[in-house]
């Protein structure tokens, strides 16, 4: 595990940078083969579908591959992409994000958001239930008002929102 | 002075209550958008382009541009008075605006500050009311092959003129054309890239890439960042603005100077970002105070914020007269022309004049709503970054979350847009330009289709890039960008050995 020069340790710089580039190559290899199927030849329109894809692949491998061999030079720095400490907080944010993502589908926007604000307010900011709740409240009223109301743009809605006859 | 009329006439459209009032709208909504850490121009843009459908043009390209202006001025008010960027061009702004609150100087600062952006803006204006036709009408004669060109001269002055390394630039840009390749191919008919799902079939919209990548992005970054706001008050009275204003005529020099380097930026796609740091390097490497810069010179506040300004304006010149976007909020504006059904390029000058000149006529208006409501209302604004940040990400993370469902009515969408912010948080923390992907995604359709009628033309025959001048000059002042950190290298080199 690389040591940060200022204590503490965390995950590689180069070890991302290889991971990041090694995905690029692999999209690059996708694009490729894509344009291979689709043909990257001459068709009677003029070029085939596939020819664009093929080259920019290409044109991305060599790109990607370039700074993979860079970032495996520098790989004696130890410099560090980030710590233990600042990816738990990062993940804090992230974890509960991604749930409310999913979370869209079931129960549809309102619910999710008004979830969402209390659990970033209760679980990370550390407020109490009665300042988080108005906050919460206050947000999905506006949002539904602007939306479903003024400009008419139906958000998705979950069974909450079918059981108050929406 | 055709363009004169043209231009009272836009004053005309632009003067209407409701444009009037969607204008000031948008100057507030974008210093709000400014103020906060994870919501920008270019996204804010983005979130709030699918409600303006029920507009007419031209009042829908008046309340987003209004909202872009209020975001470059929103960005320096966070930058002086809380050492926090709001927006990646006012990074620069901190060097010097910080210190200068520190020590108490905060309302010269922004006064500063923002007479510089609104001169920035203004000069860029007046570039753009009258290059722009010209460029248009010179544009008019372009085909397919000439249109390619200059795609190709842009795309690669983004890889030769890159801060960092051009692989990376090259890399974000390939992704970006890929992506924007993904459903189906609008000549052949045939599905692309979409490997069998029918959510990949419409494709990657720009509006979820740019939601995600600078939005979700941002707000992770800020949250590993730790933020804590530690805000210097800001008010601003009467004898402080005069007083700069004062101070700022002995400055005249920088700020013609950083106004050119402004525009120059944003016509080439350079960008504000870029812009803002060149203009404050040169004013720090000519000023016979350099060494004083970064402890609170004013001059380190106006060099970089009227370039950022002049860059950010004249990103819409190429925009109108070519359709090819100089700064990612321009892209995403363009991607507002298409959906409202414009054609963006030359054309636009001829078919859509009350459009074109509307718009112009509104940056006049609005740059000066702009400088009036930042300077009555800057406390206020500042106010909003002491609310908590887990409040604040919280509703960011709602109102992007709405802003990507709304583009296409798709849950999907969120999911993609979540994916893009973690490729984002990476991809800047890498060091990997974004703004490359952004164009990228939204040019390349048209930059596919070009090159392929060229090729139809030619019957496949790649001398019609060099069959006139004008097509082979446009394609060598490309691959001379694109070779330009090599060839300056080269050079230096040979100089070096000459001078030994």
């Amino acid at each position: 595990m690389p040591q940060f020069a200022g204590g503490g340790s965390g995950i590689g710089q180069t070890t991302v940078e290889v991971v990041l580039a090694l995905l690029f190559v692999a999209v690059g290899g996708l694009a490729v083969s894509e344009g291979l199927r689709l043909g990257n030849g001459w068709g009677f329109d003029g070029p085939q579908a596939g020819y664009f894809p093929f080259w920019i692949g290409l044109l991305l491998i060599f790109a990607s591959g370039v700074t993979l061999v860079q970032a495996l030079r520098r790989r004696g720095e130890g410099r560090l992409f980030v710590t233990w400490p600042r990816l738990f907080l990062v993940f804090r944010v992230l974890a509960p994000a991604a749930v409310y993502g999913a979370a869209i589908f079931f129960v549809g926007i309102y619910a999710a958001s008004a979830g969402l604000v209390l659990w970033f307010m209760r679980g990370i900011g550390g407020f109490p239930l009665r300042q988080a709740v108005p906050v919460a409240a206050a947000l999905v009223t506006v949002t539904f008002l602007v939306f479903e109301i003024w400009f008419l743009v139906p958000l998705p809605k979950g069974p909450l929102e079918h059981a108050l006859g929406f | 002075m055709s363009e004169l009329a043209a231009l009272f006439h836009g004053f005309s459209i632009a003067l209407e209550p409701t444009n009037l009032a969607l204008m000031v709208a948008g100057i507030v909504l974008g210093v709000l958008i400014g103020v906060l850490p994870g919501l920008g121009g270019a996204n804010g843009v983005a979130i709030l382009l699918p409600l303006t459908f029920t507009l007419e043009p031209v009042s829908a390209i008046i309340l987003l541009s209004c909202i872009y202006w209020g975001a470059l001025f929103g960005g320096a008010i966070t930058s002086i008075l809380f050492n926090i960027p709001g927006e990646p061009w006012s990074v620069a702004t901190t060097f010097d605006g910080y210190p200068m609150a520190q020590k108490g100087r905060a309302a010269e600062a922004l006064t500063a500050a923002f007479t510089s952006s609104f001169i920035g803006a203004f000069v860029a204006i007046l570039v753009i009311t009258f290059v722009s036709p010209l460029v248009a009408g010179f544009a008019l004669r372009f085909g397919p092959a000439e249109f390619f060109a200059v795609m190709f001269l842009a795309f690669a002055s983004f890889i030769g003129l890159s801060s960092g390394s051009p692989f990376k630039t090259m890399a974000s840009m390939m992704l970006g054309f890929l992506l924007a390749g993904v459903g189906l191919d609008t000549v052949t008919g045939e599905l692309r890239g979409t490997f069998g799902s029918t959510e990949l079939m419409r494709g990657f919209n720009f509006l979820v890439v740019v939601i995600g990548l600078f939005g979700i992005s941002e707000i992770l970054q800020s949250i590993e960042e730790g933020l804590t706001f530690r805000g210097r008050e800001g008010r601003i009275d009467l004898r402080a603005v005069l007083r700069t204003w004062a101070e700022m005529l002995h400055h005249k020099a920088i700020v013609v100077r950083s106004a050119l380097i402004g525009c120059w930026m944003g016509i080439t796609p350079a960008g504000a970002t870029p812009a803002s740091f060149m203009s404050y390097g040169v004013a720090r490497r000519l000023s016979r105070h350099g060494r004083e810069f970064g402890q609170g010179r004013i001059e380190g506040v106006i060099a970089p914020e009227t370039a950022a300004h002049a860059a950010g304006t004249s990103a819409l010149l190429p925009m109108l007269t070519l359709g090819i976007p100089g700064s990612p909020t321009a892209a995403v504006l363009l991607g507002g022309l298409i959906m409202w059904g414009l054609q963006p390029g030359p054309m636009l000058f001829v078919e859509q004049k009350d459009f074109v000149w509307g718009l112009i006529a509104s940056m006049y208006l609005g740059n000066v709503v702009g400088l009036l409501i930042v300077v009555v209302a800057v406390p206020w604004f500042a106010a909003i970054l002491r609310v908590p940040f887990p409040v604040i990400a919280a509703i960011i993370l709602v109102v992007c979350a709405i802003g990507a469902y709304t583009v296409n009515n798709a849950a999907f969408d969120i999911v993609l847009m979540l994916i893009f912010g973690v490729l984002g948080y990476v991809m800047k923390k890498l060091d990997y330009p974004l703004a490359p992907l952004v164009l990228a995604l939204v040019l390349g359709d048209r930059t596919e289709q070009s090159f392929r009628q060229a090729l139809l033309l030619s019957e496949g025959s790649f001398t019609i890039f060099v069959s006139n001048g004008l097509v082979t000059s446009i394609m060598a002042l490309g691959f001379l960008m694109l070779f330009w950190p090599l060839l300056s290298k080269l050079w230096s080199r040979k100089s070096a050995a000459a001078g030994a």
